[in-house]
């Protein structure tokens, strides 16, 4: 089934970081899935964090330039849950004899793969940026993740002026290429 | 220090920040040497992946700040802000395996209880059974040298008083008069059980030892008069062959018996009883024995413990006798009313028991 114009129009919100579009999309289909967390040996929390992957997991198909979604948004979170949570209960080792399916599922081990490659690089940039400490961390999320302006970011933190601050910013950046780099070609 | 410009140029040139003149030197010296030309890919990538990094935490801010909202709003739940209600379903999650293997043991122990039950339960019941035939064996004694009478039902002991005898009793009067057997109140008092249980307190009020016939009156207030009886006593004799049925308490439950009129006389030669050809056992004595057209002609009082079957009623006609003696020497007797007539002549045996049922009532004798 193709998904609908409404729906389109929802996961193009979401490509976009629409709070509007992510509270539609998250209201219409975490209670499906709290309940199935919950009927299969979970928690709240899980129920949370599941939905949660699941939803950034859409949000990267739908960023994706290839990206075509050929069901309804509902059966992709769904999957994407489904797939997830069983993977959890088996390296928690608790197996469930039979996870109940009634929904329809449609094959996303190939999306989540890509999603966990992401999230394995994400994860290092956190640890880089952590362990890179004060104020190199503040002064990279400023310039590069807030997208402040090196005079903004300059008498924020007390530079004398925009140059200086520059500098200090990309010595920041090559410790954090380093740290990062490290973690990253070792992970590949 | 050179690195630093270096990198400052790389993202210049990212960043399309350059002028035609600059940006053609630079990619120039990205041609010539491949050390930046392999800085600026690997810049470029970096920077993919700092904005990746970066829409992700923001899309994980904007998630959680949705999560945060809906749950506000109440359109999704979670265990924290649960009603009573939603806590008993996460218990029930949290202790739904405890809980089947508790309900599995019990349900085993349950089975396993019922089984014992099951294996020693006849066992109990034949020694219950062997005790009431013994009660009968002494009961049969006894007749033989009283002269036939069933009347022995052994009741408990109750507070202050001891149950004597017990039999069956009937209403001739809708007000609360029951006529019985003369021997089966044998004590200083009676109470009578109505067919559903119920126990009204009684005062005997006349006894014909003669007749063997007595009556009763009910005194207790819970007792509720009734309309009308069902049934009618006949005045005239009744004739030989005759369909006959009773409604009696051998037990504490009602029990229906049916038979024949088998001779017009009683025990040797007794005018004034039927001979009736039943079954009939202790507790019996005082139920009515009607025919088919719901007319009482006898009331069942002893029979032959050589014979089987063989029972003997004493006449309707002595219950109208009595009753007339009654009058002569007791006003109260003035109150009763004999029923001559049956209202459930053309109706089906079993809707005529329906009837007679809530009439009859099981009477047990007591001393103090």
């Amino acid at each position: 089934m193709k998904a609908d114009s409404n729906e389109q129009a929802l996961l193009k919100g979401l490509a976009n970081n629409d709070s509007r579009a992510i509270e539609t999309i998250y209201k219409e289909n975490f209670n499906t899935i709290q309940a199935f967390i919950l009927n299969n040996n979970g928690s709240y929390d899980d129920a949370r964090d599941i939905f949660q992957e699941a939803m950034i997991a859409l949000y990267e198909k739908a960023q994706s330039e290839s990206f075509v979604l050929t069901c309804q948004i509902k059966t992709y979170v769904y999957s994407i849950c489904r797939r997830l949570w069983l993977k959890r209960l088996q390296q928690l080792g608790k197996y469930t004899n039979q996870v109940d399916s009634l929904e329809e599922t449609i094959p996303v081990e190939e999306d989540l793969d890509n999603h966990e490659k992401r999230n394995a690089a994400f994860a290092i940039m956190d640890r880089a940026m952590n362990s890179l400490g004060e104020p190199c961390k503040s002064l990279l999320e400023g310039y590069y993740l807030k997208k402040l302006g090196m005079q903004e970011l300059a008498s924020e933190f007390g530079y004398t002026n925009a140059d200086n601050a520059k500098n200090q910013k990309y010595k920041c950046l090559m410790r954090l290429k380093k740290l990062f780099f490290a973690q990253y070609n070792i992970g590949e | 220090m050179d690195d630093i410009l270096l990198l400052e140029a790389i993202e210049r040139y990212l960043n399309n920040d350059m002028s035609v003149e600059e940006r053609t030197y630079f990619e120039n010296l990205r041609k010539n040497t491949p050390e930046i030309d392999q800085m600026v890919v690997e810049h470029n990538m970096f920077l993919h992946q700092m904005d990746m990094y970066s829409a992700h935490r923001n899309l994980r801010h904007g998630i959680h700040d949705a999560h945060q909202r809906l749950l506000e709003r109440g359109d999704i739940n979670e265990g924290a802000e649960l009603t009573t209600r939603g806590r008993v379903i996460q218990l029930w999650h949290k202790y739904k395996r405890v809980t089947a293997i508790a309900a599995g043991v019990g349900g085993i122990i349950a089975l396993f209880i019922s089984g014992m039950v099951m294996y020693f339960a006849p066992a109990v019941n034949g020694n219950q059974l062997q005790q009431l035939s013994n009660d009968i064996a002494a009961i049969k004694k006894k007749q033989q040298v009283q002269g036939n009478l069933i009347n022995e039902v052994k009741s408990k002991l109750p507070e202050g008083v001891r149950f004597v005898s017990g039999g069956s009793g009937f209403l001739i009067d809708p007000k609360g008069f029951i006529i019985t057997n003369a021997h089966v109140l044998k004590g200083s008092g009676a109470i009578v059980v109505n067919s559903k249980g119920q126990e009204f307190n009684a005062d005997i009020v006349h006894i014909d030892q003669e007749k063997d016939l007595a009556i009763l009156k009910v005194t207790d207030k819970e007792f509720i008069p009734r309309k009308s009886l069902p049934y009618g006593i006949r005045k005239t004799s009744s004739d030989l062959g005759e369909e006959i049925y009773t409604l009696g308490y051998p037990r504490s439950e009602i029990v229906y018996g049916m038979g024949y009129l088998s001779a017009r006389s009683g025990f040797d030669g007794d005018s004034l009883s039927y001979q009736l050809q039943m079954s009939a056992n202790p507790g019996n004595s005082g139920a009515p024995v009607l025919n088919n057209n719901g007319e009482i002609i006898g009331v069942l009082s002893t029979r032959q413990s050589s014979a089987e079957g063989v029972v003997f009623a004493v006449k309707s006609r002595n219950i109208f006798r009595m009753v007339d003696a009654f009058r002569k020497t007791d006003t109260a007797a003035e109150k009763i009313k004999l029923p001559t007539k049956s209202n459930i002549r053309s109706a089906q045996r079993k809707q005529q028991i329906a009837e007679v049922e809530d009439c009859v009532f099981y009477v047990k004798a007591f001393a103090k």
